[in-house]
């Protein structure tokens, strides 16, 4: 990690009545410490990766506490973790990216659930859902449903995030089980301000350890405990949780004028709610609501008393859950029934069964209820001439704009090391004809996308290689595997390597090593050479392959364009029939950039030689046809006019992003592309020889003639 | 019926800032500031984006609500602010970039009651314009006029050049320019500070918001009513002056040739001579005549195929290459591009790799066909760094380039003459016949282009559409049969082989559909060996 959070590190320090103003996430962390927390882990993704990050840079804080924090190297990893707090009194936080993350840690969870705990256990889940989502869409409610852990879903204001925390702790206590916080993609990322509380030291810890481990066969899943646990989270876990979510009063009532319809939301969705309710004015700006409003702070389990009082004497309600399946929704009809209760429940028959509930979404679900409800002191012609207003400058916009808008999917950096390895992917597979590429998720998952459209198939972090295995025997030519370094060590390790090597795989593998879990923030991992505290870890991926038996093994320069396409060629055709595994070596750029910018800026400031390097296309040797676009698709190789009249198409041209890092020419070279780039190298402060020569050369050029 | 709505003594409703950027533009810094500038003025402020990959220069956005009214007038009340914009419900919109406007428009996002619209109009191109054969650029002018129908007010202004000047990211240049508006509710003083209290390259970034404010607040009265850059052209140059003519030429050139194909003319005339002789040019001439009495009653074909024409003459061989890239004149513009200061050296490596199909460069055909014979196809040779701008690179560029007086008798240029032959004779049959074949026909001069492997693939095409024109009868629709391949092969972005499934052979359009070939057989003992220990 070259980026440095320690202005959001000072923000934990902040004591009573002191005001925190900073990221959703953040305030996540800061409650964590207000909490007395012992320790602390996960695995990072976005939208919970600075919670990590900040903790990794917060080392003396967490000494001075005593916190033990250490990432963990998966989410399952992350999840044992909590175990800590079965035997023992000890707070703990894992954090992780869902679905995917929880799909990673479930083992460990439906074993942590199982057994209950003693200290309270949290699992801070940030969810990645939506229409820009980078990851499968499903819903983490089912997970909690299935283990029996309570959710959390926190109206998204940093006050109530932080209070959901600390109560989250006691929460988990009072039932001896796990509890999730549950935070969507923009509330973790929102930037707002809360009342914070001193630091709390915890009980045990680091610093004040416990004098002896603890025994206790009731925890552990065999018979005839297994049969008993299930027993306890029915007969007193459960009722535990109702008890206390309705003590302490977690979920929310705002009462409302127009009693005879209400509202029940998730938590999270709250100020999408009230936005949509301002839009056909029925809310004003504090959230004083005309339709009362049933507010989820807690999703799982749902306190059948609170809801049917809320719904009595309501002709129908309507329900606002995002994502499906409806799990709330059939809860609340099967609680109204089973009392015998009268309102109508709407939900995903005017809303959408799956997507973000986008503003847009929100408000046309919430105008059919309105519609459907027909009721006293609602105006509907107001509502139907409100959303007529609202929808036309969408309307206006399509008229005028006819054409499709092209798109603009994530792409590789300028300079990212991964884009000459998928381009001599590509011309590998001009000599080859196409190959199976099973890719896996990371920065390279791009490589699916426009210009390389490489991949046929993502099954999950670290996958790559073993989602290959039976298509490699099934196909008449060898499959080529990607695997990140963070997938390597995150899961691949074992799943793929390991086994393709155990069961004599013939396949190829490309470890694309750029140092870092780049996709999720730069985060380091065994082979990046420090952990996330700094502390060196001695360990190379190279030398994992050595130990789990892999025999051929090649590295290659990222860069290398051409010595990679070679490889690739000789791993095709080679007699050897078993795992082939190919090192693609090139540091992730923006790492790069960020520690070698600053130093670069400052040698050329005291007036040191600094030698720049940058790619260029000469427009006259250009012909326009644009085939090193499809073979790099670098942000900085774009379009430009065509100066030659007689000429149509543009040409391309190398913008002032570029950070020199040689593929353009590699390309030129490997591919025998066009002879129209060229690299320039600029001297600044150039000594006294530097100037003696391109004197001479200028001179030369002069003579020779224009 | 219940009168006490929340109508009444309404408070105002909150500020909604979309920002829409590009990944590493520092929208997040922007909004950033706009939290801090308004905390610093006492409203209650929220902020939220999806970054995430989309870090990774996908189109990325950022959301600001900003309340406007200190929390001292609130007496503890605390307003809900959405995390998410709605349609209709945007008060400034902040594009980085056009077409990025262009799709907040589309979203529903500009409203002309409430919107400002504070966009730039550079254009990054996407992926998806740049990888096309042909010019896939959108065209970007409707998006300008959606901007001015649709908004409340639209602010218009090349950010991205303005960054540039005064050596800022945009993201401050736009800051300023929407703070300039007036329509964010915060002084320049107040934005200012921000800026200082970030305390990131404090000075650019005060340059860069200085710029952009000097910028809106000038072309503020203008918007709207100024004609703005030439549409569907970004970065085009105005055609140059005529160059000089030899007189034997430009009288044949204009006494031959309508007026309106003249200073087409006279650049192609300038170009042959440069690329070759006065007689070369004259041939071009020739050659344009044909079409012209071919035509008769027009000049329409001709002009059509003039440009491409020229531009086939001069085809880039490698003493072409050599010659351009040896200019001292094109030096100079590399020093501009790359932005080297004056008196700091700047060295130029150029990539070249001749292979045995570059010898039909400079080899007579009869010695190049025994000598492909004897080495088979395409054998790649080792790639030539060459530093253009050292003593003896200038001296091999040269003497390549000197050599180019001698391509007459090069395989190279017998065969491109070849193949322009059969072009132009194929246009002239067509001329007076079906006027709209040859017209179509004169439009396929711009397949031809690239190098190497995409110049092969590019003859294949002609060759492919001069089989239509050629056959004894092509009938109705012919014309509308080329145009339609035409458009096809310059618009695929799949063309290249390893792309999308195109043989290197270059015949016919990329098939998208799922071929299983084998091209590596998987070294196993047998293939019944295999069968059975499955």
């Amino acid at each position: 990690m070259e980026r440095s959070f320690r202005s959001e590190v000072e923000r934990l320090r902040l004591g009573r009545g002191e005001t925190f103003r900073g990221e959703g996430i953040l305030a996540v962390a800061k409650a964590l410490l207000q909490s007395g927390v012992s320790y602390v882990t996960g695995y990072q993704g976005a939208p919970v990766s600075h919670l990590l990050d900040v903790f990794a840079d917060a080392r003396e804080i967490l000494d001075e506490l005593g916190v033990h924090f250490e990432t963990a190297a998966n989410e399952a990893g992350a999840a044992a973790m909590l175990g800590a707090s079965i035997n023992y009194p000890l707070r703990g936080a894992a954090a992780w990216k869902s679905v995917v993350g929880t799909n990673v840690a479930a083992d460990a969870l439906s074993n942590l659930a199982s057994a209950g705990v003693k200290g309270g256990a949290l699992v801070i889940v940030g969810e990645d859902y939506g229409e820009g989502a980078s990851i499968i869409q499903e819903r983490t409610h089912a997970f909690a449903m299935k283990s029996q852990i309570w959710l959390l879903d926190p109206r998204p204001s940093l006050s109530r995030i932080v209070d959901l925390v600390e109560a989250g702790f006691e929460l988990s206590e009072a039932s001896n089980t796990p509890v999730m916080l549950e935070l969507r993609i923009r509330a973790c990322h929102v930037h707002g301000s809360f009342t914070a509380k001193d630091n709390r030291v915890p009980q045990f810890s680091r610093r004040r350890v416990l004098e002896q481990p603890a025994f206790d066969y009731s925890r552990i899943c065999l018979p005839p405990s297994v049969y008993a646990q299930e027993k306890h989270k029915v007969e007193v876990r459960g009722p535990a949780a109702i008890r206390f979510i309705r003590e302490r009063r977690l979920n929310e009532v705002f009462p409302g004028e127009v009693a005879e319809i209400g509202i029940i939301l998730q938590g999270g969705l709250y100020n999408g709610v009230i936005r949509a309710l301002q839009s056909l004015d029925l809310a004003d700006a504090f959230g004083g609501s005309r339709i009362p409003l049933y507010v989820l702070n807690v999703t799982y389990p749902l306190i059948a008393d609170e809801v049917l009082r809320f719904c009595k004497g309501k002709r129908a309600v309507l329900v606002v859950e995002e994502g499906q399946p409806a799990f709330i929704e059939d809860a609340l009809n099967s609680a109204l029934r089973r009392a015998d209760a009268g309102a109508t429940v709407v939900g995903k028959d005017v809303l959408p069964a799956c997507g973000e509930y986008t503003g847009e979404v929100m408000l046309g679900g919430l105008a059919k209820f309105l519609d459907l409800a027909v009721a006293d002191g609602i105006d509907l012609g107001r509502v139907r001439e409100a959303m007529e207003r609202i929808g036309a400058p969408r309307r206006r916009a399509a008229e005028l704009l006819r054409e499709p808008l092209p798109a603009r999917p994530p792409g590789f950096c300028i300079g990212c090391p991964e884009r000459p390895l998928f381009a001599a992917i590509k011309l590998a597979s001009r000599e080859s004809g196409p190959v199976h590429i099973a890719a896996d998720i990371g920065c390279h998952t791009f490589s699916t996308l426009p210009p390389f459209n490489l991949g046929n198939s993502v099954l999950g972090y670290g996958l790559g290689l073993a989602s290959a295995a039976a298509v490699g025997p099934n196909l008449a030519s060898r499959t080529i595997s990607i695997m990140g370094d963070g997938g390597f060590w995150h899961n691949g390790l074992a799943t793929g390597v390991a086994n393709a090597v155990f069961n004599h795989d013939d396949g190829i593998l490309i470890i694309v090593q750029n140092g870092y879990t780049s996709a999720t923030g730069t985060q380091n991992i065994p082979s990046s050479g420090r952990n996330a505290l700094g502390v060196v870890s001695h360990m190379t991926i190279a030398k994992a392959l050595q130990g789990l038996g892999v025999a051929w093994v090649r590295k290659v320069g990222s860069y290398r364009v051409a010595e990679m396409a070679c490889t690739l060629g000789e791993a095709m055709h080679t007699g050897y029939s078993g795992l082939k595994v190919i090192v693609a070596d090139g540091e992730c750029m923006l790492e790069r950039s960020r520690r070698e910018r600053p130093l670069a800026a400052q040698k050329a400031a005291r007036g040191e030689r600094v030698v720049r390097t940058r790619f260029g296309v000469d427009p006259d040797v250009c012909t326009g046809d644009h085939s090193c676009m499809r073979l790099s698709g670098c942000p900085s190789l774009t379009l430009r006019g065509n100066p030659d009249p007689l000429r149509p198409d543009p040409v391309a041209a190398v913008d002032d992003g570029c950070v020199g890092c040689g593929l353009c020419g590699e390309l030129a070279h490997a591919a025998a592309l066009c002879p129209s780039f060229f690299r320039a190298e600029i001297v600044r402060n150039p000594g006294l020889r530097d100037r003696w020569i391109d004197r001479g050369r200028r001179a030369l050029i002069a003579m020779l003639g224009g | 019926m219940n009168a006490e709505t929340p109508a009444q003594s309404r408070p105002p409703r909150p500020l909604c800032i979309l920002i829409a950027a590009l990944g590493g533009e520092g929208g997040g810094v922007l909004a950033d500031y706009l939290v801090d500038a308004a905390s610093a003025q006492g409203f209650p402020v929220q902020s939220t984006s999806i970054p995430g990959v989309s870090q990774r220069t996908g189109a990325t956005t950022y959301y600001v609500e900003i309340y406007p009214r200190s929390r001292d007038e609130l007496g503890g009340r605390e307003p809900v602010l959405s995390l998410i914009p709605g349609p209709g419900n945007v008060d400034v919109l902040m594009a980085s970039e056009l077409v990025e406007a262009g799709r907040a428009m589309r979203a529903g996002f500009v409203s002309p009651q409430r919107t400002t619209l504070v966009a730039s109009t550079h254009r990054i191109y996407a992926i998806e314009e740049k990888i096309r054969p042909g010019d896939g650029r959108f065209r970007d002018e409707e998006v300008r006029q959606a901007a001015r129908q649709l908004a409340r007010r639209a602010l218009l202004l090349d950010l991205s050049e303005l960054a540039a000047r005064s050596g800022a990211v945009i993201n401050t240049v736009l800051f300023g320019a929407a703070a300039a508006s007036g329509a964010l509710g915060l002084s320049r003083e107040a934005c200012e500070d921000a800026i200082r209290r970030a305390g990131k390259s404090v000075e650019a970034s005060l340059r860069g918001f200085a710029a952009g404010w000097a910028a809106a607040a000038a072309g503020d009265a203008a918007t709207g009513s100024a004609p703005e850059a030439a549409p569907g052209a970004p970065g085009k140059a105005a055609p140059p002056e005529a160059p000089a003519l030899a007189p034997a030429l430009a009288r044949r050139c204009e006494a031959e040739f309508p007026e309106e194909m003249q200073p087409v003319l006279r650049l192609a005339l300038a170009r042959l001579v440069d690329y070759l002789d006065e007689a070369y040019a004259a041939s071009y001439l020739d050659r344009l005549r044909g079409l012209l009495e071919a035509e008769r009653v027009s000049c329409a074909l001709a002009a059509r195929a003039a440009p491409g024409l020229a531009v086939w003459m001069a085809y880039e061989d490698i003493q072409r290459v050599a010659a351009l890239k040896s200019r001292a004149s094109r030096i100079e513009r590399v020093r501009g591009e790359v932005g080297a200061r004056p008196g700091e050296p700047v060295r130029i490596f150029d990539y070249f790799r001749p292979g045995i199909a570059e010898l039909a460069d400079v080899l007579p055909p009869r010695l190049f066909a025994r000598i492909e014979a004897y080495a088979g196809a395409r054998k790649p040779g080792g790639g030539w760094c060459i530093q253009a701008s050292s003593a003896s690179g200038q001296i091999l560029l040269r003497a390549l380039a000197w050599a180019g007086r001698w391509r007459r008798s090069s395989a190279r240029f017998a065969s491109e003459n070849a193949l322009i032959e059969r072009w132009l004779a194929a246009l002239r049959r067509h001329a007076g016949s079906d006027r709209e074949l040859a017209f179509e026909l004169a439009g396929c001069a711009r397949l031809v282009k690239g190098y190497s492997d995409t110049r092969t693939r590019a003859h294949g095409h002609l060759a492919q559409v001069l089989e239509i024109a050629e056959a004894p009868s092509p009938g109705a629709g012919a014309g509308e049969r080329v145009r339609a391949l035409r458009e096809t092969w310059l618009a695929q972005a799949d063309g290249e082989p390893g792309g999308g499934g195109t043989s290197a052979s270059g015949r016919g359009p990329a098939s998208t559909k799922v071929q299983t070939v084998v091209f590596i057989p998987k070294p196993k003992p047998a293939a019944g060996g295999k069968a059975a220990s499955g």
